[in-house]
């Protein structure tokens, strides 16, 4: 039992050592398909020590809310990391406090505070992203249950670690049109959920057309270094959660050992690698929709989703 | 054999697969405002009706249903597409269509309730035929997509998506046919398409003199049926497309 802790322990270390790399990587990578040289992939780590280093700015007119919510929007990914395969196949310590649904609650509640914080300034910019985001949210919702709903369908559970064997024993299961059409739907639902390029573009300083980044303007200091890694971690366990549970299971360790266990980071990072590579070619080959249009967008992930979980409820 | 026989399950999936993505590629020919794209859903909608034959062609083994892939493949995503590029000029299909009867998002939620109604529709038939795997796959599948092509029909107010609308319906039909009769004659294969080829030549040449003789292809706005050119259509030949 301490081993399961001191895995989960691990695991944690993995995800807020890891994702300032995955989107330091990810950064770069475009710079270069821009033929542009870009910043160095370490450049979030440096980001993350000078904002701690600095002093941290709070308006007199916003209550405990503003305070509180980067707290909470760093420990909602750390927390669903407990919850999740990151480095094993089997469930760790604190696995059984929920599945999948539950895992999607906790980021909602991060979401949902930081959409507190970015109106509770009174900066009208942060409300106008709050709102945005919260449109994104509830079109991404219905698609997060349609998902959901269709894994339960198919492996007749949420807990992901029985999820995430039912798509490849036999491994022609992994062909099944539920299975690919779910990815599609699941990638969608990132891109969107993060603010990735078709939706929201990250690299933008333009605030009348932010979304995401709006809602971290008004922090300085710790906060917006607390802000910054959370979402980064968020990120990073979106990315996991598709990898690891719904794309492939491969790579995880099987069996308790440490060595099997410290063998899985790199393999887990190289799969990430891979994935961040083909987000590199989706975000440099696509432009960013109108704000209107989103819902367009959003509407054919659902579609799509929804064909996946009509095709496996009607199939057997 | 053997071998096969273990390929089964896999080739089992791999064709459910195609039926889904060709759902999708039905979904997209419905949603895109693109003409252009649209023909490009089209294509990958024909692939996935060529990989689902092909498919059935292999397990059980039947060149009947290879041949009709291979036919599909060379009529609707070689000759057809080239016929249309040579027939409607080059600028109808980078244009974007935003006068849809439907908004996207309502008419994406329509087509997802034709499919749901092809799917209780086709219910009795699949329990009556004690269905095997791709029946029960190809033939729901096929009728979802026969229901959204004239869906498609009704909402394109363009000339070319109408056409498109057409031949997905044709296609579908084609989807759950290589399920339903396999051992259908070659020759009628072979017939449908070389009728699909002058359909497509036929509603070309009416697009381009559509496209000639008013200066657009959005037929949506040809309401009235004149010799003589009357003033509701000049105007709207007169205004940039796109306004209404």
């Amino acid at each position: 039992m301490s081993v399961s802790i001191l895995y989960n322990l691990i695991q944690v270390l993995v995800v807020m050592g890891f994702s300032p790399l995955a989107i330091g990587v990810l950064n770069r990578m475009k710079e270069i398909v821009q033929s542009k040289r870009g910043p160095s992939i370490f450049q979030p780590y440096r980001d993350l020590r000078k904002l701690f280093s600095k002093d941290e700015i709070v308006s007199d007119e916003s209550t405990w809310i503003f305070r509180v919510t980067p707290y909470i929007v760093f420990v909602a990914p750390i927390f669903v990391t407990l919850l999740i395969p990151v480095l094993t196949n089997y469930p760790l310590f604190w696995a059984f406090m929920a599945d999948m649904v539950g895992a999607g609650f906790v980021l909602a509640l991060a979401g949902f505070f930081a959409a507190l914080a970015a109106i509770d300034t009174g900066n009208p910019y942060g409300a106008m992203g709050a709102s945005r985001t919260r449109m994104v949210g509830f079109l991404a919702e219905p698609i997060f249950l349609v998902v959901f709903f269709t894994v339960s369908f198919v492996a007749n559970s949420t807990i992901p670690f029985i999820v995430q064997q039912k798509w490849v024993t036999p491994a022609a299961n992994f062909f099944t049109p539920s299975h690919i059409l779910l990815l599609i739907a699941f990638i969608m639902l990132i891109l969107a959920e993060k603010g990735r390029i078709p939706v929201d573009n990250p690299s933008g300083h333009f605030e009348l057309s932010m979304i995401e980044e709006s809602k971290e303007l008004e922090y300085s200091g710790r906060g917006a270094a607390l802000m910054k890694w959370g979402g980064w971690m968020k990120f990073f366990v979106l990315m996991i959660v598709f990898l690891n549970v719904l794309l492939t299971p491969w790579g995880l360790a099987a069996t308790t050992r440490i060595s099997a266990v410290l063998l899985a980071i790199p393999l887990v990072l190289l799969k990430m690698l891979i994935f961040i590579l083909f987000l590199v070619a989706v975000e440099s080959s696509l432009a960013k929709l109108r704000l209107f249009r989103i819902s367009e967008f959003m509407s054919a992930a659902f579609v799509i989703a929804v064909v996946a979980m009509i095709t496996s409820a009607f199939a057997h | 054999m053997t071998l096969l026989q273990n390929l089964t399950p896999l080739i089992t999936n791999l064709n459910a697969l195609a039926g889904g993505l060709f759902l999708v590629a039905s979904f997209g020919i419905v949603a895109t405002r693109q003409v252009g794209d649209c023909l490009r859903y089209f294509i990958f909608q024909s692939i996935c009706l060529a990989a689902s034959a092909v498919l059935m062609g292999i397990q059980p083994y039947s060149p009947h249903l290879l041949a009709v892939g291979a036919i599909n493949l060379i009529t609707k995503v070689g000759l057809l597409p080239w016929l249309l590029r040579k027939l409607v000029r080059e600028e109808v299909y980078t244009r974007r269509e935003i006068t849809q009867a439907v908004s996207i998002p309502s008419s994406l939620i329509i087509a997802l309730m034709l499919t749901l109604a092809a799917y209780w529709l086709s219910r009795p038939w699949l329990n009556a035929a004690a269905a095997g795997g791709a029946l029960l796959i190809n033939l729901p599948i096929g009728l979802a997509g026969l229901l959204i092509g004239a869906y498609t029909l009704t909402t394109r107010r363009e000339a070319v998506p109408q056409l498109l609308g057409i031949l997905a319906m044709e296609n579908s039909a084609f989807f759950a046919g290589v399920a339903v009769a396999p051992n259908l004659p070659l020759i009628a294969e072979l017939a449908l398409a070389f009728d699909i080829l002058i359909l497509t030549f036929v509603m070309g040449v009416l697009t381009r003199t559509v496209h000639e003789k008013i200066g657009t292809t959005a037929v949506g706005r040809l309401t009235q049926i004149k010799e003589t050119a009357s003033p509701h259509i000049e105007a709207a030949a007169a205004r940039p497309s796109g306004r209404k």
